[in-house]
């Protein structure tokens, strides 16, 4: 597996999951959600009872994959914002420090321009979060102190379950 | 990249299935969707053309179970195997934690075959994988055909390393599990080593 194996701890996880909060309120958002650029979701916040996360998430990634294609055809770098509108709800989407992706979902009750503002302050949050987490992951690696690893004992049997 | 959340204790590993064009490879999804229980998957979402070619890619998450108490899920992505889907291909391999190769097992097919492979390979490099390192799984299918190459010529020429490998007729099933779940497998034992 390659190096950059995401690894997730309860520590940076509140962290993410305070500032995906904040974010929720200070914007009127109807969703807020955090995915990684492979398309896994890592936090959300707001109404995501009647949204399909896991698909949006590996959607959303997808579609950020298709326009950073699209991008390097054209010699940009990359997008770093998306939006979409729609006729009662709007979806804006930033790839935040080149590894995970900030969607907010909202309707007329937020505005663009507060979105737009607001996500530019949580960016700058997560991206100190995630630097966080690779420092750990990395130290956490080269000690090889993981004596909470839930994977140094996974039997064949274990495996055998999932397929039951 | 597989994504290991200690907070929410899960665990989720993303596994690219490749081939080339028509071998097969949304008919595997649509199998183990078919079969998985509801509480254990998602929606399975293809972006296809309206002639039900894949034009970016099939998703299908799966949630399995636990092991040591956490939730394993498995997210299942196909490729589009037209040749001028080349750019999407490269797309989807991003993070990749396991390839199951599917083969059109018709003899008129692999030349399609050998491509695909090669195709996958350069592909890989791109991103800084090799096929060689990688939790890896190949599946003959469609042998319920009639003009199928013999397995054994088929291994030689399209798995020389000899990884796992399963004859599938993926329309009515039989290879589908076997080939995911040894996949999987291959993918959890290299968690093991690596946490
Ligand atoms: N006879 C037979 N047909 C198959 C088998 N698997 C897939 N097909 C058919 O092959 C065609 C292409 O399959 P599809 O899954 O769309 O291919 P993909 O391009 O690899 O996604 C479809 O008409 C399938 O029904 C198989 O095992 N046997
Ligand atoms: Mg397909």
């Amino acid at each position: 597996m390659s190096g950059s194996d995401l690894i997730m701890y309860e520590e940076e996880f509140s962290r993410i999951d305070d500032e995906l909060q904040r974010l929720y309120v200070q914007t009127n958002a109807k969703v807020v959600f955090l995915v990684d650029k492979n398309g896994q979701l890592i936090a959300s916040a707001g109404e995501t009872r009647d949204i399909d996360t896991t698909s949006l998430a590996s959607l959303t990634a997808g579609n950020i994959a298709a326009t950073g294609g699209i991008a390097r055809l054209l010699g940009e770098k990359e997008f770093t914002i998306l939006f979409h509108e729609g006729e009662k709800d709007n979806i804006h989407i930033s790839l935040i420090g080149q590894r995970v992706i900030l969607v907010v979902i909202f309707d007329k009750r937020s505005s663009l321009g507060l979105v737009r503002l607001r996500v530019k302050k949580a960016s700058e949050a997560l991206v100190k979060i995630f630097n966080d987490i690779t420092t750990k992951s990395e130290k956490e690696k080269s000690v090889d102190s993981f004596d909470e690893s839930p994977f140094a004992e996974i039997s064949d049997e274990d495996i055998d379950n999932l397929f039951r | 990249m597989s994504f290991i959340n200690y907070s929410s204790r899960e665990i989720n590993c993303k596994i690219v299935y490749y081939g080339p064009g028509l071998c097969g490879k949304t008919t595997n999804l649509q199998y183990v969707y078919k079969k998985t229980n509801p509480d254990q998957k998602g929606k399975l979402i293809s972006l296809a053309t309206e002639t039900e070619r894949t034009l970016f890619f099939d998703f299908l998450p799966l949630a399995l179970g636990d092991i040591k108490g956490f939730k394993v899920r498995f997210h299942l992505y196909t490729v589009p195997g037209q040749v001028f889907y080349a750019a999407s291909r490269k797309l989807i391999l991003k993070g990749v934690d396991g390839v199951v190769f599917v083969a059109d097992s018709q003899i008129e097919r692999m030349e399609a075959n050998i491509e695909s492979l090669e195709d996958l390979r350069i592909n890989l490099g791109e991103q800084g994988y090799d096929l060689d390192k990688l939790p890896y799984t190949v599946q003959y299918n469609k042998r319920d055909l009639p003009n199928v190459a013999p397995v054994d010529s088929m291994n030689k020429l399209l798995n020389p390393r000899n990884v796992p490998h399963f004859e599938g007729i993926a329309v009515t099933g039989p290879g589908v599990f076997e080939t995911l779940k040894n996949v999987a497998k291959q993918v959890l034992i290299e968690l093991k080593k690596h946490y």
